[in-house]
Order: structure tokens, then C-alpha cells, then sequence
């Protein structure tokens, strides 16, 4: 067989088979339904609730994108200031992986009191900027960094000055660090603003997340499942979308 | 008069040794001289010398032509590839502060010198290995430098491209006729491309012979069956086995 079709076959198949296998599982075991809801109901539970699950995916995912929108050009700001003076690197290093390394849950709350109770978007949109920040911070600072050294002592031959340098070598040199930056930031995003809905846990923003907490208060479990599963596909659509937007870029600058 | 020379130059790398020298170069206008030696002898070091890319650690460096008067072609293209042929070309005029219509017609005329008019919106992906190393050797003349170095350009080159390239290279030359440094370590070619070979003994590179070849550049066709070509080539590779302590 083909070995495109087989490569594209087999993980169907396997969903299939573990799709089938948790069916028949909750019939034969007659599983209740906010216990563990079969795969048929949660279908069905999508289905009905599909433009409530729409509209709050797209609310989630703007949020997201407003974050990654901010992100971009904080991380990419603080990423070429830094480049340009070593000291100043040093200092914000210790700083950002601080930032990176604690868990976003963990200063939700203050964010949500500092954005106000009537303002949970606000909130949202910070806590997905803070960890969407440092893979493009990263990112762009190892891009700027990392120059070809041929190309260095080409610039050095000519006389280039510092800023030639850096508009005609080091920030060409960084685009595709940036935009790898750019498709990490975009997953971490999206659990960012998901978090911080946990966290907000109020209707005032009606993302994913307020659907997952509203349907499992209420024991609607197939439903819940239902607004996972779209969070998921949504996450892996931005994923897909942000790699095409990285190759289509990448392609373009390099001519292949 | 000399256009650049190396007067007693030693280089010492912290804790790797003396890596040159003492090495003395001078280089008259006009010239093409070819340094060959063993691998790590130093002839890229002293390459990097006279572009200035390098300071000595002992001894005098001595160029008369300015920053922009200096070409370096290197042993990869080193093309920008996010750059168009065109604009890689144009790089050291607009870094001159030349403007930017007047960089872009004079780096057409080199490209179309180098014989790729038709490739100016190309990247350095979509070119093949010979035709970066014009782009590269465009972008060196764009300049009309008066001294020229040539780092082992043809190293990543098959056979007939790296014999079209030295033909072509002799033909720009003639134009306007720069101090040329080739370093190579491939005899023939130096033979071919020069009409004084430097041999450098193993490292750290001293002058272990100079060679005159057939003054005659740019060389006629079938040069390289001439009798002078074969018993300077040979002369060259006996130098070259006796300075790594051989028989040839």
C-alpha cells in the first residue's frame, strides 16, 4: 500500500479502535453518563451545543491571539534592546527564565484582582502574554546572537557599521528563530488563556474554559468532554496554521 | 611598488601555539601570486592579514589600498540567504553609503560580468555551487578592488567548474587588472592561476620556496598541457613533499 495513505491510516485506525473499545465499554459495563459519558453521547452533546462550543472557542482563541499579538512585539522589543548590550543581557536574563519557570496558575489570581473582577478578558489576555513571552524572547535572542560567522567577517571586511550590522545581518539572521518562537508561543498561548479562565471563573468571559467548568458543575460530563475536544482541535488547527505561516515566511526569504 | 606586504609577521594563537611565521610577503600591482602549502600551514592567516580581517601578533602589515579597495572571495560562497543575488552583490556598496539604485545598477553590470545577468532575483538556494561562487566573485569586483584574496574558492567546486571559474577569474582579472592573492592547496591550480607560488612550509608557515611560473595571464588555451605547466607543477609538489619533511 501506499505509504502516504498508510501514514495517514493508521492513527485514524487506532482512534477508531479506541473509539469502539470505550463504546462498548460503557454499554456492556452500563457506565452512568456524568461518570463517564460514551463516545456516541459526547457526539451527540457536540452537536447540540455546537454554536455555544463555536462562540466560546473563538472567544478563547481571539484571546489567545491578542496575547500572542502583544507578545510578539514586547518579546521581539526586549529581545533586540538586550542583543544590542551584553550587560543588560545579563541582568534580564535571571529575570525571564524566573518568569518562564513559574507556573502560570500561580499568579493568576493576582493578575485577576489586579485587572478587576469586572474585567476577567483583561486578565486573560495578561496571563497568556506572560507565558507566550519568553519562547519568542528566547527565540529571537539566540536568533540575533546567532549570526554565521563568515557572514561576520564579511560585514567586519566592508567596515559595516553597528547598525548596518544589526538591520542587515542580525535581524535577517534571527527570522527564523522568531517565527519558531512564534509556533511554541502560539500552544503555550492558548493554555495560558484557558488557565487564567479557570482562574477568572466567572461568566464574564465565556471561553472554553467557563464551558468546561459550567457543563462539570452541572454534571453534564459529555458535554464537558464535548468543549475539551474542541479546545484541543482548536489548539491543533493554530498549531498546523502557525507552521504553515512559518514555512510559507521561511520559503519566501530563502527562494526554497 | 609593493601594493601590500607582510614583513616579518608571526601569529600566536593563546594556547594553540605560533600558527605563522616569521612570514614575509610583498605583492607588486598587477600581481597574481599563489600561496600553497600543507593544510593548517597558515596561508588563510595570512590572507586574513592582509585584509585586515587580523592583527599579528609580531610584525608589520602593509596595504595601500583602503577598506573599500579590499575584496576577499571565501572558501564558501557566504552569500546572505535571505538575499537576492542582486542584492548580495550590491552588500558592499550599499554598506559604502553608496545609494541604493545607483549599488543595484553596478552590481547588474557584475553579475552580468560574471556571466549570471539572467539570475539576479535568484536566493543562494536556488543556485548551484559554481554559480554562488559568482555571485560571491561579483560581489568582489563590484567594488573594483585593487587587491584582491582569493581564500581556496574553487575547494567546494567539481573539476570542469573550478577549470571554467580559473579562466573566467584570469578574464575579470585583465579588466582592470587587481594584486591578486590566491591561496590554494591544489598545485595545479596555482600554477594555472599564478605567475609567482609562494610554498609555505607546515606550521607554522614560513616561506619554503617561491616559484616563477610562465608570466603570461591571462593563460592561453591548453595551458595546462604546456610542458612549463607540467615541470612547474612538478617543481611545486617536490617543494611542497620536502617542506612536510618527504620524499617527493
Amino acid at each position: 500500500m501506499n505509504r502516504a495513505v498508510v501514514d495517514i491510516a493508521a492513527p485514524l485506525v487506532l482512534i477508531a479502535v479506541l473509539l469502539a473499545g470505550w463504546e462498548a465499554a460503557c454499554r456492556i459495563m452500563e457506565i452512568p453518563s456524568y461518570f463517564l459519558p460514551a463516545p456516541s453521547e459526547i457526539a451527540k452533546a457536540a452537536v447540540n451545543s455546537a454554536p455555544i462550543l463555536f462562540m466560546s472557542a473563538w472567544n478563547t482563541l481571539f484571546m489567545a491571539l491578542k496575547a500572542l499579538a502583544v507578545a510578539s512585539v514586547l518579546a521581539c522589543g526586549v529581545a533586540l534592546v538586550v542583543a544590542l548590550n551584553r550587560t543588560l543581557e545579563k541582568a534580564v536574563q535571571p529575570l525571564a527564565v524566573a518568569l518562564q519557570v513559574t507556573p502560570v496558575i500561580a499568579i493568576a489570581p493576582q493578575v485577576v484582582i489586579w485587572a478587576g473582577l469586572a474585567h476577567p478578558e483583561r486578565a486573560i489576555v495578561a496571563l497568556a502574554v506572560i507565558v507566550a513571552f519568553f519562547p519568542i524572547f528566547s527565540g529571537a535572542l539566540t536568533g540575533l546572537k546567532a549570526t554565521d560567522p563568515d557572514l561576520e567577517r564579511l560585514f567586519d571586511l566592508y567596515g559595516a557599521t553597528r547598525r548596518q550590522r544589526l538591520w542587515r545581518l542580525r535581524i535577517p539572521s534571527s527570522v527564523p528563530f522568531v517565527l519558531e518562537g512564534h509556533k511554541v508561543a502560539g500552544g503555550l498561548a492558548v493554555i495560558g488563556a484557558v488557565v487564567a479562565e479557570f482562574v477568572a471563573g466567572s461568566g464574564g468571559a465565556q471561553g472554553l474554559a467557563w464551558r468546561i467548568l459550567e457543563s462539570s458543575n452541572r454534571l453534564q460530563t459529555a458535554r464537558t468532554f464535548a468543549a475539551v475536544i474542541v479546545l484541543a482541535i482548536m489548539g491543533a488547527l493554530l498549531h498546523a496554521a502557525l507552521r504553515y505561516a512559518e514555512q510559507a515566511i521561511l520559503k519566501r526569504l530563502r527562494g526554497r | 611598488m609593493a601594493v601590500a606586504s607582510l614583513a616579518a609577521v608571526e601569529v600566536e594563537y593563546p594556547g594553540r601555539g605560533k600558527a605563522l611565521g616569521p612570514f614575509d610577503l610583498a605583492l607588486e600591482e598587477g600581481e597574481i601570486v599563489a600561496l600553497v602549502g600543507p593544510s593548517g600551514c597558515g596561508k588563510s592567516t595570512a590572507l586574513r592579514l592582509l585584509a585586515g580581517l587580523e592583527q599579528p601578533t609580531r610584525g608589520n602589515v602593509t596595504r595601500t589600498p583602503g577598506r573599500g579597495e579590499t575584496s576577499v572571495v571565501f572558501q564558501s560562497p557566504n552569500l546572505m540567504p535571505w538575499a537576492s543575488a542582486l542584492a548580495n552583490v550590491a552588500l558592499p556598496l550599499e554598506l559604502d553609503g553608496v545609494d541604493k539604485a545607483e549599488a543595484r545598477r553596478q552590481a547588474a553590470d557584475a553579475l552580468a560580468r560574471v556571466g549570471l545577468a539572467g539570475a539576479a532575483a535568484a536566493k543562494p538556494a536556488q543556485l548551484s555551487g559554481g554559480m554562488a561562487m559568482r555571485v560571491s566573485l561579483a560581489r568582489a569586483l563590484v567594488t573594483e578592488p585593487k587587491l584582491l584574496l582569493l581564500d581556496e574558492p574553487f575547494a567546494a567546486l567539481d573539476e570542469i567548474t573550478r577549470r571554467d571559474l580559473a579562466a573566467d577569474i584570469h578574464l575579470l582579472w585583465d579588466e582592470t587588472r587587481p594584486a591578486v592573492i590566491f591561496v590554494t592547496h591544489n598545485v595545479e591550480e596555482a600554477v594555472y592561476m599564478a605567475s609567482r607560488v609562494v610554498v609555505m612550509s607546515a606550521s607554522p608557515g614560513r616561506t619554503f620556496n617561491v616559484v616563477r611560473t610562465d608570466p603570461v595571464l591571462p593563460r592561453p588555451a591548453h595551458f595546462r598541457t604546456t610542458l612549463e605547466f607540467r615541470s612547474a607543477a612538478e617543481a611545486i609538489s617536490r617543494d611542497l613533499a620536502a617542506s612536510m619533511g618527504r620524499d617527493a
